[in-house]
């Protein structure tokens, strides 16, 4: 790492003459977590984008070497927080697969419901956000409302509302309460009903359309290239939907689309992600009706050994794909793993995108990355 | 034409505004969607789920016995140590040496609440309970014990 | 039945009665400041709290609800909470226009007090040139605006004074010609002679395209004079400059915060005289009965009730749309606002020379 003088050489190298270097600094209204942008500014251009990460690194890789294969889940609840349960299911998958642990599918099709009703709720916060950081400060209530409900299905069922910890090796810890069918019916039937105040409010009004559309443009290939994935290189027109190309669990058996479009810039992303929250509501509607009866969790050893070899899973959730590695050396904990997290990647294209244009544009094109900065330092 | 682009921008855009106000304006004019709970005021009334995690504890019943053999699965199932059973060793009636639980120290603020103790246990000894204020002034207080003074173990358990 | 122009009759008389003129005269002015510095207080007190509640209820929750009945002493306790706070001068700053700039605000709101009738035969200054004293008297804002960001020694505070100075004096142009229409429909300047020409209906409803196109572009005009959303950028929180009044803290601030208060509701105070009738009953053409019945309600309730129904409308805009970027904004006035006002008054002139109102 640079010592002390370097870091110094470094930021005074960054102002030319004219320039302004100015510091969104970890604690600000709008950065949605702790991230440092070192801005650097010509009047109302900016020039550059430097972001400052690690202030909430708190070494859960490290953490999880001693961990066995049980324990481990509970803390990646904890790195992207909005979606959770998706998180989990990638460790879970992944002890599965080196272990060849037979699943349930009453467990399978548990899972991918609260995988899908994790991404709405994500969805719906980011939505009320970046409302906010524009000036709308209405439809971040409204969008709560919905999220609300998700997270008293959750709390029913799982027992907590943001980290959940309830998706195990094997299928489900504990089975689902009585109510959960009920519950997830009568909240599809409520945000069928408010979905369009959203258009009404924010999508089709003419202010935000005009401090959206033609902002912060990302082509397919400079996506690709970043290492985008998501939402934000669907919107440029990169089919990445790992639902769709690799499909885990019971996304094979469902009905879904993969939102597309060209536009590329914050108008496109915007509208993928409110299309995707649709499209997970179709997901759930095929099958909740349908969940079989049977053990929610299968047969597994009492105590978990993975075989020695090298072990990689890829889940998507709401911010991207996201990877699981795990090098193992035969043992009860693993040796080293890696999380491959989407934050960081769509991070990096932020300089990308929002060099060239104004103060005002940054905040929507950030809003629309949908950064969760837990997720990128780990 | 340049004219009707123009005067068509305008109305559209007028147009959505007024959309938008016409939904505020619902909201306003209807207090009965506010859903907000005035906590802690409606304490009384306040429905929690039975299954949510606030924290461990040891059921006893009426004749003050708990089901905890002292096995010490739920020691090693914790992630971060949150728990730690000491045990005693203790004469049974017919003259044989068992052991039994002295203490289950469970420290509340280190607990992430992720249930793999509950899970662990072979005889059901410990569940989580829905209580969620915890607000002490004296950080010692948040380590508790979890088996009641003078209580043993039930009949039969293993 | 209660007139307040009974009382400042019945005062005046006994005044004059017991003390000679000049004496009474003087006594009569510190009698009018002392009430003006209360109507802020009270009016300061009562729209923050307005503000908040509707708010609240916009966003489907409650609002202060436990400081007092219903929230209603919550402004106490911030003012309380602001004067008690440090008021930090900034090291390198303009001290003498530092101090100054949040008085030449307040002051603007109190000489734009002058000529709004509250109440019939209720208005401390009826004089002939009421609109153009209107109109000048509040464009000097701008320079306790300017002044603000300039002595803060800082720079995003100027980058918001330039601003906002830019935004206010862009906008000053679309309320003046919104305003002009009800002069040309009038045809005098004097505010009690526009109040009077309605007394057979409102000119929003008598003068019927252009007055309604000229109410629209008035409130639009309006919000963005006032720096109030969806035109607030200078004093946005999530964007990078923070505005003018970064470097405020304590009871200057509150002076700045009561100020745009005091400005909203004087502006909607000039709405409500210019196209909703003032103090004036509503009455509909030749309905006698029923203009009778209006009658009854004390013209301060009609004209109170008609400022805040405004005061309302201003703040059901700022909870429902996003901001506007800067050059958006004076994009919107310079292609949009002025070229249909202008338009809009050459209408409106055609209307009155032809008759063609009601």
């Amino acid at each position: 790492m640079y010592n002390q003088t370097e870091i110094i050489k470094d930021t005074s190298e960054l102002g030319a003459e004219g320039e302004l270097v100015i510091n969104m600094g970890p604690q600000h209204p709008a950065t949605h977590g702790v991230l440092h942008l070192v801005v650097t500014l010509n009047g109302e251009t900016i020039k550059k984008i430097e972001p400052h990460l690690g202030y909430i690194h708190r070494s859960i890789e490290k953490m999880c070497e001693s961990l066995t294969y049980r324990q481990f889940i509970y803390v990646t609840s904890r790195m992207d927080y909005l979606s959770s349960h998706i998180n989990n299911l990638g460790c879970a998958l992944l002890v599965e697969k080196g272990m060849a642990i037979e699943v349930p599918d009453r467990a399978k099709y548990v899972r991918v419901i609260l995988s899908e009703l994790t991404r709405i709720a994500s969805h719906e916060l980011w939505l009320g956000a970046m409302a906010m950081d524009l000036g709308a400060f209405t439809p971040f209530f409204y969008a709560f409302r919905e999220r609300e409900m998700i997270t008293d299905i959750m709390e029913d069922t799982c027992g907590a509302r943001l980290t959940m910890n309830y998706i195990v090796p094997g299928g489900l810890m504990y089975d689902i309460h009585p109510d959960f069918q009920k519950k997830v019916k009568a909240f599809i039937t409520q945000f069928k009903s408010k979905v369009n105040e959203y258009e009404d409010l924010v999508t089709n009004n003419v202010i935000f359309q005009s401090r959206t559309k033609g902002v912060g443009i990302l082509s397919a290939e400079d996506a690709i290239s970043y290492g985008c994935t998501g939402p934000v290189a669907r919107a440029s027109g990169v089919s990445c939907d790992i639902r769709k190309i690799y499909p885990y669990e019971v996304y094979d058996k469902v009905e879904f689309e993969e939102v597309l479009e060209t536009a590329g810039d914050s108008f496109a992303r915007y509208m993928v992600r409110v299309k995707e929250m649709n499209q997970s509501i179709r997901i759930i509607e095929q099958l909740i009706d349908n969940i079989p009866e049977g053990d929610f969790v299968g047969k597994t050893k009492n105590v978990l050994k993975l075989p020695k070899g090298e072990f990689y899973t890829r889940v998507e959730t709401a911010r991207g794909e996201l990877g699981v590695f795990v090098v193992s050396e035969g043992g009860t904990t693993p040796h080293r793993i890696k999380f491959r997290s989407p934050g960081f990647s769509n991070l990096s294209v932020l300089n990308h995108i929002a060099a060239g244009s104004k103060i005002g544009d940054l905040m929507a094109s950030m809003g629309t990355l949908d950064l969760v900065i837990p997720d990128i330092d780990r | 034409m340049f004219l009707k682009e123009y005067i068509s921008e305008v109305v559209n855009g007028v147009s959505s505004l007024l959309k938008g106000m016409r939904k505020t304006g619902y909201y306003f004019a209807h207090p009965k969607e506010i859903i907000t709970e005035q906590y802690p005021d409606n304490r009384a009334t306040l429905l929690m789920s039975d299954r949510f995690k606030g924290e461990v504890v040891m059921p006893h019943d009426e004749n003050n016995e708990h089901a905890c053999t002292g096995c010490t699965a739920c020691e090693l199932a914790c992630p971060n140590g949150t728990i730690k059973v000491v045990t005693k060793f203790e004469v049974s009636p017919e003259g044989k040496k068992k052991k039994a639980i002295d203490a289950l120290v469970y420290r509340l603020e280190l607990c992430t609440m992720c249930n793999l103790c509950v899970v662990a246990c072979p005889s059901d000894a410990i569940k989580m309970a829905p209580n969620f204020e915890h607000s002490v002034f004296d950080r010692t207080k948040l380590t508790k014990v979890l088996n009641q003074t003078g209580s043993k173990i039930r009949e039969g358990i293993e | 039945m209660f007139s307040l122009e009974g009382i400042t009759t019945y005062v005046q008389d006994w005044l004059f009665m017991k003390f000679n003129p000049t004496l009474a005269l003087a006594m009569e002015c510190v009698i009018v400041i002392l009430l003006a510095i209360s109507l802020f207080a009270i009016l300061g007190l009562v729209l923050v709290l307005m503000e908040r509640k509707v708010a609240a209820h916009i966003q489907i929750r409650l609002g202060p609800n436990r400081v007092g009945p219903g929230g209603m002493f919550q402004t106490v306790a911030d003012t309380l909470k602001l004067i008690m706070k440090e008021g930090l001068v900034p090291d390198m700053a303009d001290k003498f226009l530092f101090n100054l700039a949040p008085f030449v605000v307040m002051m603007v709101g109190m000489l734009l007090l002058a000529p709004i009738a509250f109440a019939k035969n209720f208005q401390i200054w009826d004089i002939n040139i009421g609109v153009l004293y209107i109109s000048s008297v509040s464009s000097l804002s701008v320079i306790g605006i300017l002044m603000a960001g300039w002595a803060s020694n800082n720079k995003y505070s100027l980058l918001g004074a330039m601003r906002s100075g830019a935004q206010i004096v862009s906008y000053e142009l679309s309320a003046g010609f919104a305003v002009l229409t009800i002069v040309v429909l009038t045809g005098s300047l004097q505010l009690s002679d526009i109040v009077n020409a309605q007394q057979n209906g409102w000119w929003i409803f008598k003068g019927h395209i252009p007055a309604v196109i000229a109410f629209v572009l008035y409130i639009i005009a309006v919000t963005a004079e006032t720096n109030r959303a969806p035109f607030d950028l200078a004093e946005a929180e999530s964007e990078l400059t923070a505005g003018f009044h970064t470097e405020y803290s304590g009871m200057r601030f509150a002076l700045f915060f009561l100020a745009e208060y005091i400005n909203i509701f004087i502006v909607c105070a000039i709405g409500a005289t210019l196209f909703f009738g003032g103090w004036m009953p509503l009455h509909i053409g030749n309905w006698e009965a029923f203009n009778h019945i209006m009658d009854y309600i004390p013209s301060s309730v009609w004209f109170m009730g008609k400022t805040f129904f405004l005061i309302f409308l201003i703040m059901w805009f700022r909870w429902t749309f996003p901001r506007l970027r800067v050059d958006q904004l004076l994009n919107l006035e310079w292609k949009y606002l002025l070229p249909i006002s202008l338009f809009n008054l050459l209408l409106v002139a055609v209307i009155a020379i032809l008759g063609w109102h009601f």
